[in-house]
């Protein structure tokens, strides 16, 4: 299978057979679930520092993360489908941000924004309470570099992920695919 | 000192500072960035803080900031006092023992020391002589040491540079 580089408008994946009166649509059943999940992802509000300010920003109207189908933030794991830990993650919280992804229902992603989730960052050396990367605790699909990362980069964050669900394959399947063409 | 106008109006740091001179010519006091600092060594602390907190001319009646140093020879506790009457502050510093660092409490002062000796109980282990329940507030209860002390080692959490 090809890693192919959609667009956030990607129309539906299929094709219409036009026939007198009307027409029959013809797609794999896969690429609609997919489809249909990559464009409705709700994050559950949780953030932990000055990252989840930036989150906001691309919550908020300038940048919009809803004309990509992120919409609403659900204030319930039970409710949510991508979890974007933004800040710092102490020894204190990993035991409360295990629970929540363990509440979250499936399928759920996880994106580790900005250099503390990603590895500890700044709090990396001579630090006693850090948690050095939140992939310690859970499993993360996408990572953003930066302290904070811009908006932007947290809107192709988003945009990534949902290349990953439209590409309806596993980590290691992406991996092994890019290493053929060279990337 | 100078006759104050109104209750609300600011006593000059120097006016504050030579009173406090007059008043504790035993104690060093100085001029610190932004208000007067007297030092003291750690055993004087209750008696100074009886005549700061109910002495008509300074009624130093609110403890907005307590906070301790440590400079490896040494512990410093900071206390940072105002007076809601007179709009005037003070900071306080108090030496302590590094082996065995003991303060006073002064929770029968002000209430807001509660929480405030806590944490740095917690995090610097610091005894407070007579705090009705100095237990750990951030860390967790079977917490081993005391991590903002320059001394502290963690070998699994923390990676030294």
């Amino acid at each position: 299978m090809d890693v192919k580089i959609t667009e956030p408008t990607t129309p539906f994946p299929g094709s219409v057979h036009e026939t007198p009166g009307g027409g029959i649509v013809l797609s794999a059943l896969d690429d609609v679930i997919n489809w249909a999940r990559s464009n409705s992802l709700w994050p559950l509000v949780f953030g932990t520092s000055c990252c989840a300010i930036e989150m906001m920003s691309v919550a908020a109207a300038k940048y919009d993360f809803s004309r990509f189908g992120f919409e609403v933030f659900r204030a319930s794991p039970r409710q949510a489908d991508v979890i974007i830990i933004s800040g710092t993650i102490v020894n204190k919280m990993a035991p409360v941000l295990k629970r929540l992804y363990d509440q979250m229902p499936e399928p759920k992603y996880v994106i580790a924004m900005g250099a503390c989730a990603t590895s500890g960052g700044p709090f990396f050396y001579n630090t006693y309470s850090v948690v050095k990367g939140a992939d310690h605790i859970i499993p993360v699909d996408v990572y953003v570099a930066g302290c904070p990362p811009r908006p932007e980069a947290l809107l192709h964050a988003l945009i990534s992920l949902q290349e990953k669900i439209k590409s309806g394959m596993t980590r290691e399947q992406i991996k092994s695919t890019l290493a053929e063409d060279g990337k | 000192m100078s006759k104050l106008k109104a209750p609300w109006q600011k006593m000059e740091n120097d006016a504050l500072l030579n009173s406090l001179q007059t008043s504790f010519p035993d104690a060093a006091c100085a001029i610190g960035s932004d208000w007067p600092e007297i030092d003291i060594d750690g055993s004087d602390l209750l008696t100074l803080i009886q005549k700061l907190r109910y002495d008509e001319q300074w009624t130093f009646d609110y403890l907005f900031c307590e906070t301790c140093v440590d400079w490896k020879t040494h512990f410093t506790m900071v206390y940072h006092l105002s007076s809601t009457k007179h709009r005037h502050s003070v900071v306080l510093k108090a030496k302590l023992d590094h082996d065995k660092p003991q303060i006073e409490s002064l929770v029968g002062f002000y209430k807001t020391a509660d929480m405030l000796e806590r944490e740095v109980y917690d995090l610097m282990g610091i005894e407070f002589l007579n705090h009705p329940d100095l237990r750990r507030l951030l860390l967790t209860e079977d917490w081993v040491g005391y991590p903002l002390r320059k001394d502290y080692e963690d070998p699994i959490n923390m990676i030294r540079l």
